[in-house]
């Protein structure tokens, strides 16, 4: 006996473009207002190493906000970790910085992203532990709760590393632009979009070709029914949050690097960033913050070249923007 | 012989309301015991009580001899029962495929068993590689009963399977349930409709204001159209 629905084609499920072409919509728009070709090259190129390196800090935090239902207050102060485990390694081994090699170049900042990615995925798991478990499902104690361990992680950096600015140098091979025409194109800068691509492509296959990833979407659309069918979705949530803190650290990092100083404020300040980020892709959804993320980064650079005093505002506005144009984001995940 | 389900004396609370008051029933091994009563009655409530999903504030559940209180719904599931939503639960971002996979936790998908399901419901064959949201009402139902059953079940906890659904597709699902019962599987169903709970059921357990107000066999049940109003407020001739 079969049941008799088998029904006509369904109504096709396409991958919506417009919402993943507004970043290019921005640029061509932003283009002639920019006026020189080179100009508009070079704020684009530094606008896209920008949003990879938020891409890196947020995506963590799109993931653990979609699948943990955490509003996780205290994910900054693992991108301001990151930044000063990098230090750890950056710092002794300067000298490997300083070489011309570009294998001990790559070698320390392997080594610096390595080391902040794991020692913040360390962290996260004590912080989700300690901190995020006891109150799970309980929005207003998340928040004073994260707030509260931002804090404490914030005033234990000081005590650890001081109040000062710790300066970090690019490694050499690394320093000084790439010379396209009249545009200049910092080296460090397409690394960062390398390292956030390398990223970004690692985080779809996760999701998209692995038993986990196939766990991790699902957990964000509906985790009870997840748990329902046998799986241990604590366990899995703690995983996502230890990646999403170790993915803040490495974005600390490059951050780091990118500013050439690090102080305990860099986390605070760019988790409104983050979360700006997050709203604007559609919460839970990795693709639609690497879009937002770009899409961020380009608004804030074209608005600081053309109008500083907006690109104050530029990303809250945009936020506006895109949330009276799609309510839920760019790209929404289904039941949330 | 399949593991009977036994509830003994269960409450649930959830939040300030006081849902489950004192639930005493069992689901006999390898039948299909259907739990009826009216909206509001603490069906639901029963089925994610014994999933794990609620937790009992007080009471004993088994499996068999195994106590299911106080595990989580992970643990609940892993013991071997499935679990068939009223809400569906389907994932709607993930294929037809990919659903079929979560529901198959011990290893992969295994194709006899596929095929076999197919046979009830060919739509998912059609449709295995498209993304679940897109489906039909319909479709969403058999995906979610082919999710529960996708791999062997020692109990079935099935939440109204057939709301909303076109008669001849629920003609369809009767004879769906009644082949998995014959594979040995104890069934717990809550259904509100009255022809289906008489097609499928064994058993039959009537729930009132969160206690059991009735316990006995479904064609009694059936055959008794005074009873039927004193339990349901409904006979079975206005249904037919």
């Amino acid at each position: 006996m079969s049941v008799l629905d088998v029904g006509a084609a369904l109504p096709r499920h396409r991958m919506e473009i417009l919402p993943a072409l507004t970043p290019v919509l921005v640029a061509v728009v932003a283009a002639p207002f920019v006026g020189s070709a080179s100009t508009f090259l070079t704020l684009t190129a530094a606008g896209i190493a920008m949003g990879m390196m938020i891409f890196t800090m947020a995506s963590g935090l799109t993931l653990v906000f979609g699948m943990m239902d955490v509003l996780n207050f205290g994910h900054g102060a693992f991108i301001a970790l990151g930044a000063y485990v990098a230090t750890l390694v950056l710092l002794p081994l300067a000298s490997w910085s300083a070489t011309d090699s570009i294998l001990l170049n790559l070698a320390v900042l392997t080594l610096a992203g390595v080391a902040a990615g794991l020692v913040c995925g360390l962290m996260g798991w004590l912080f989700e532990r300690l901190i995020v478990k006891p109150v799970y499902g309980q929005h207003l104690r998340q928040i004073l709760a994260t707030i509260g361990g931002s804090i404490i992680a914030e005033q234990l950096i000081y005590a650890v590393w001081g109040p000062d600015q710790i300066p970090v140098s690019i490694p050499a091979a690394f320093q000084g632009s790439f010379v396209i025409g009249e545009a200049a194109v910092e080296k460090y800068r397409l690394l960062a979009t390398l390292v956030g691509l390398v990223v970004f492509a690692g985080e779809m296959l996760v999701l998209n070709r692995t038993k986990i990833g196939l766990l991790i979407r699902a957990g964000v659309e509906n985790r009870e029914m997840v748990e329902a069918l046998g799986y241990r979705i604590d366990r899995l949530f703690v995983a996502v949050f230890m990646a999403g803190s170790a993915l803040a650290g490495l974005g600390g990092a490059m951050m780091a690097l990118y500013r050439g100083q690090v102080h305990a404020t860099i986390g605070a300040e760019f988790l409104v960033l983050c979360f700006i980020v997050i709203i604007i892709g559609g919460l839970g959804s990795v693709g639609g913050s690497f879009v937002a993320s770009i899409l961020v980064a380009l608004i804030a650079n074209y608005a600081g070249f053309l109008a500083p005093k907006l690109a104050l505002v530029s990303n809250i506005l945009a936020m506006v923007v895109v949330l009276l144009w799609r309510p839920r984001g760019l790209y929404p995940v289904s039941g949330r | 012989m399949s593991a009977a389900l036994t509830l003994e004396g269960v409450h649930t609370h959830i939040g300030r309301y006081h849902i489950l008051q004192g639930v005493d029933f069992d689901a006999p091994g390898g039948k299909t015991t259907m739990l009826l009563g009216r909206n509001g009655a603490g069906k639901t409530t029963a089925l994610r009580t014994i999933m794990g999903l609620w937790r009992a504030s007080k009471g004993r559940i088994a499996l068999g001899s195994t106590a299911l209180n106080g595990l989580a719904a992970s643990d609940v599931a892993r013991l071997g029962v499935g679990y068939a939503p009223e809400t569906m639960a389907i994932f709607s971002d993930l294929t037809v495929k990919e659903n079929l996979i979560l529901g198959a936790r011990q290893g992969p998908l295994d194709d006899t068993r596929l095929d076999w399901i197919f046979g009830f419901f060919p739509a998912l064959k059609k449709f295995w590689l498209s993304r679940a949201g897109s489906l039909s009402g319909g479709q969403k139902q058999m995906l979610s009963i082919a999710r529960a059953i996708v791999e062997p079940r020692a109990l079935l906890l099935i939440d109204e399977p057939t709301k909303g659904l076109a008669p001849a597709i629920v003609g369809a699902l009767i004879e769906c349930l009644k082949e998995i019962k014959a594979t040995g599987v104890t069934i717990l169903l809550v259904e509100q409709n009255f022809r289906v709970a008489v097609e499928v059921g064994d058993a039959v357990r009537v729930m009132d204001n969160g206690r059991i107000v009735h316990r006995g066999d479904m064609a009694a049940l059936a055959a008794d159209e005074r009873l039927q109003n004193r339990l349901l407020g409904l006979s079975l001739d206005s249904h037919q």
